[in-house]
């Protein structure tokens, strides 16, 4: 079954089109990036995936699914990780993590939920202290904990290192590649372009609300002789 | 340096969210003083009443003739119950009577009784204005026949010189007939034993008010609400939940400030006076509806928190929010207060009504008159009122509004390089 299946999306924002007819799949255990730069419409398509924004016409299936129909049962299978996300700062946390997990579970299986929120924040002691104290390194690590925690089929996941210096961008990769040699689908944006060839399996390149390219690193590479996505992308827009 | 700052920070201040809805309160605050009227008017005019002369002595005659030049005399007769229709008729105050031997019983060095029938229309304190007029009249005659007695030399008794009329009042008040309670003493007792529920009522709102306002300045500020928005929940139970955990704090926030409130006015209190002697006592059934209406009218203004909520940017913006909430929980209590919903006039009932806070406020004094129907019509309205607002926050958590804003503007910007995140 297909994690992700999108056909020609469309969102427009009152008078302004923001998405125009984008086409993509996410197959199950695979990291899809939708990569372009700001403006592009990257977060405008995982935020319609994530069943925050409406679609103004096109179809989105999520595990056969369909937005924006079965919504909610969408909500249960996936998990969301926004840029520069934050968590609620009077919470330590556990208690973030705690407040999360009880949508998803109750007794044992809310405790394994919290348990592997904690292993994957892997925040020590610190996990007491209140968020506000919090480091953007140590929050972010505490989001994708969360977002990972639930054991979503399918993440997804915005910008997932931005802000992060090279140590915590690597944790959070690794945490997320773990994720994925667990079964879980990803679907991610960056304007990354190394991040994105490190964790993609197939890459989809976007810019001005279409899709102008899509296929793993290789391939795109391969098809406008370039010596990495960065310039296949400058090449690609062109 | 310092003028490029000042620029800075009025032009970051000087926002079309932070001046409209204080635009919108002065003018609804300039409407309200304008429909309630002129208190200088009201004392300047003279009072409406009728009097009953069944005495013809010596000092009815002086009493007429206070009377007589100082209000408008719509009955002049002798019979009290043709009188009081004449004053009902011409919207007046009073009915003043003079007993039989009203002048006999001064000459005899006892005081005459003035017979008052107040017509009492209202119990706010604006509304006892102008019954406080003609008590001015009855207190002139009284002067005026002390004159008389001391030119005539008529008496040997001090006291009854400075004071030879005594009153005998009866209050006619929306179906009961209070006795011995003149309108400004019934309509005090009546302010002072409900003042509490309209302060109440402010405090809650404002408070919990505050709190949901806030809170989702808060989930925008610290970018937490997009998480939320794709949890397995129902965006109904959101909304409720939301609800339910400011009104926790607002109750606790509002108790917190009515200790001290309630020490305050303790100290103002003169003497312990049961208006259950006068027929206007509460029983179980009105305190139960009194709580019901507090609970739906704090729900009511919750959910409409909730709604203006969805336009808070940050929590600075939040702040702003909270004012129009503010404004029309201190409409209601100041009108609440002042003038009773019967008096005023019919466009501010329709904006009392409307205003989901003002039901507690009025339940009190319309229970102990038995005005069961505005209550429990309020009660109704403020849950329907409630419904409906839930249903559109609701309707707005399903929409992109929440989360992308207004839209047009935001297009706008767009093309200027400031637009969505896309």
């Amino acid at each position: 079954m297909k994690a992700v299946e999108v056909r020609e999306l469309v969102k427009d924002y009152g008078n302004f089109r923001a998405i125009k007819g984008v086409s993509f799949e996410v197959k199950e255990g695979e990291v899809f990036g939708l990569i372009g730069p700001n403006g592009a419409g990257k977060t405008t398509a995982l935020r319609v995936i994530a069943t925050l924004l409406q679609i103004t016409s096109g179809s989105i299936t999520v595990f056969g699914y369909e937005l924006p129909k079965e919504a909610g049962e969408v909500r249960k299978i996936i998990s969301y990780l926004p840029e520069e996300a934050g968590a609620y700062k009077n919470l330590t946390g556990k208690e973030y993590l705690n407040f999360i997990a009880r949508f998803f579970g109750e007794g044992e299986k809310f405790h394994r939920i919290v348990e592997k929120g904690l292993e994957i924040a892997n925040l020590g002691e610190r996990i007491n202290d209140k968020v506000d104290t919090y480091s953007k390194g140590m929050t972010r690590r505490l989001l994708v904990g969360r977002a990972l925690m639930v054991n979503p089929r399918l993440a997804i996941l915005d910008e997932p290192t931005t802000g992060l210096d090279v140590i915590n961008a690597r944790e959070v990769r690794r945490i997320i590649n773990s994720a994925v040699e667990a079964g879980v689908a990803v679907l991610l944006s960056s304007h990354n372009m190394l991040e994105v060839e490190l964790l993609c399996h197939r890459i989809a390149l976007i810019n001005d609300g279409r899709i102008i390219a899509s296929g793993t690193a290789e391939e795109l590479k391969k098809e406008y002789d370039a010596r990495n996505i960065e310039e296949a992308f400058v090449k690609a827009i062109k | 340096m310092i003028g490029n700052i000042v620029k800075k920070e009025f032009k970051e201040l000087f926002i079309l969210s932070t001046i409209l809805p204080i635009v919108v309160i002065a003018i609804v605050y300039g409407s309200v003083g304008q429909m309630i009227g002129n208190v200088g008017e009201t004392i300047k005019e003279k009072p409406v009443i009728g009097i009953v002369d069944m005495d013809d002595g010596n000092f009815s005659v002086v009493a007429m003739s206070v009377l007589t030049e100082a209000a408008k005399v719509v009955y002049n007769g002798t019979d009290t119950e043709e009188g009081l229709q004449e004053v009902r008729k011409g919207n007046g105050v009073a009915l003043l009577a003079i007993p039989e031997n009203f002048s006999q019983n001064i000459y005899d060095n006892r005081p005459g009784e003035i017979e008052i029938y107040w017509i009492m229309k209202g119990a706010g304190m604006m509304d006892s204005i102008s019954s406080g007029t003609v008590e001015g009249l009855v207190q002139s005659v009284n002067q005026e026949i002390s004159k008389k007695l001391i030119q005539q030399d008529s008496s040997s008794d001090p006291a009854l010189v400075l004071n030879p009329t005594t009153r005998v009042d009866t209050t006619f008040f929306k179906g009961k007939e209070i006795k011995g309670l003149s309108p400004s003493t019934l309509g005090n007792m009546l302010v002072s034993q409900s003042i509490v529920i309209p302060i109440v009522v402010m405090m809650l709102i404002i408070m919990a008010g505050a709190s949901v306002i806030s809170s989702m300045g808060l989930e925008k500020e610290n970018k937490t609400l997009e998480t939320l928005l794709t949890l397995p929940v129902r965006r109904s139970h959101i909304v409720i939940g939301k609800m339910v955990g400011s009104a926790l704090v607002g109750m606790i926030m509002a108790a917190i400030y009515m200790i001290g409130f309630s020490r305050y006015m303790t100290s103002f209190q003169v003497a312990d006076v049961s208006l259950a002697d006068f027929g206007l006592a509460l029983g179980m059934p009105d305190y139960l509806l009194i709580g019901i209406s507090l609970f739906v009218a704090l729900l009511a203004g919750l959910a409409l928190c909730i709604v203006l909520g969805t336009f808070a940017k940050n929590y600075r913006s939040a702040q702003a929010l909270v004012f129009p909430i503010t404004a029309l929980a201190l409409i209601s209590t100041f009108i609440v207060m002042f003038k009773d919903f019967d008096t005023i006039p019919a466009v501010l009932k329709v904006l009392v009504f409307a205003i989901p806070f003002s039901h507690p406020m009025m339940a009190i004094r319309a229970l102990m008159l038995d005005n069961y129907w505005l209550v429990i019509g309020g009660i109704a309205y403020t849950a329907v009122f409630t419904v409906i607002m839930v249903g559109i926050a609701v309707r707005i958590f399903n929409s992109d509004r929440l989360l992308t804003g207004s839209v047009r503007k935001r297009a706008g910007l767009g093309r200027l390089g400031w637009g969505f995140r896309r």
